[in-house]
């Protein structure tokens, strides 16, 4: 984080010399996208605080590991497009799931849709690409996680 | 301000207010919600500004030429590397990619490479990667981000199309 906005000061004290009205322009359209963007962002943190609450990560972990062959992918997909957790919390529970019993295939479903698919991030999505098309590419990217995960389980020999 | 910025701005009251009596009077949900909600909004107010001014300077110095040529309807296999790219470094989650597929719409970039641009961006984040690697193997990794490639490419090449073809525009 601190490497990132280091970054940002260089690059934006040279904008800043190289050219300053462009450079206020600049911080002017960031302003105005951050606030168009703060309500949705907003509420997608309160759904997503909320649904933390129903579907915490010990309950996470423990939906992995239990045995539903085949059916473990959709059950990891589907709590992977309904939470929204970050990728450091994500990978570390998922590994500990995995080390519990947890199928690969379940996890690869988990965590592909865990960053493809967004239930929570939707009010977002909605206000950049309208609902319809929020909704098939939420849908594609679920089937993609789902031929991912099968794929998955047939090199860890989990499926045929 | 219209009725439905006044609802919303309500409602997000009545959650701090929710949260705030959950503490006063020791309601476990209420505090789990609340504890959970700052966790958020801090991971994500860190990122956000960075976000923001990058897509700032993007739209001043970067011309609607350069994104058209190198990631317009022309531009062939080349506007997806440039979307793979992108993707990498990509910091936070969906949340930041969708305000940069915005800018990047605004700059002429087709939609099958912003399709492309915002899954490449769920599934090749370099520091998520690097952090699977470690943590759930290397075959586990590689079987998926493999398999992911061919999937998003072609499903984002179909969409963008049928897309086109309706007329659809991305929401500015």
């Amino acid at each position: 984080m601190i490497l990132l906005y280091s970054f940002l000061l260089i690059i934006l004290f040279i904008s800043f010399l190289v050219d300053r009205q462009k450079t206020k322009k600049a911080i002017k359209i960031a302003w105005k996208g951050f606030m168009k963007l703060l309500p949705p962002f907003l509420q997608m943190l309160i759904i997503a605080s909320i649904v933390l609450l129903f579907v915490s990560p010990s309950m996470i972990s423990m939906v992995l590991g239990n045995n539903y062959g085949g059916l473990s992918i959709l059950v990891g997909a589907i709590v992977g497009s309904i939470v929204l957790i970050p990728g450091f919390i994500a990978y570390p529970l998922t590994a500990i799931s995995l080390s519990n019993g947890a199928s690969y295939m379940a996890s690869a479903a988990f965590v592909t849709t865990l960053m493809m698919v967004g239930f929570v991030t939707f009010p977002i999505e909605k206000k950049v690409f309208g609902t319809k098309v929020t909704i098939i590419r939420n849908v594609i990217s679920f089937f993609i996680a789902i031929i991912i995960a099968l794929v998955v389980g047939v090199f860890f020999g989990e499926i045929f | 301000m219209n009725l439905f910025k006044k609802k919303k701005i309500i409602l997000f009251l009545m959650f701090i207010m929710f949260i705030s009596l959950s503490f006063a009077i020791n309601f476990d949900s209420g505090k789990v919600i609340g504890l959970n909600f700052i966790k958020f909004s801090k991971s994500m107010l860190s990122i956000l500004p960075a976000a923001f001014i990058l897509i700032g300077l993007f739209e001043v110095w970067v011309s609607k030429e350069k994104i058209e040529a190198h990631m317009g309807s022309g531009s062939g296999i080349r506007g997806y590397l440039w979307a793979l790219i992108l993707a990498g470094p990509t910091v936070g989650g969906l949340y930041v990619a969708f305000p940069i597929a915005q800018a990047l719409s605004k700059k002429g970039a087709s939609l099958s490479v912003i399709l492309f641009y915002i899954s490449a961006a769920a599934i090749y984040r370099i520091p998520m990667t690097l952090i699977e690697f470690s943590l759930l193997g290397v075959k586990f990794t590689l079987i998926r981000l493999l398999v992911a490639l061919p999937l998003i490419f072609i499903s984002s090449i179909i969409f963008g199309n049928f897309l086109k073809k309706q007329n659809y525009q991305i929401l500015s």
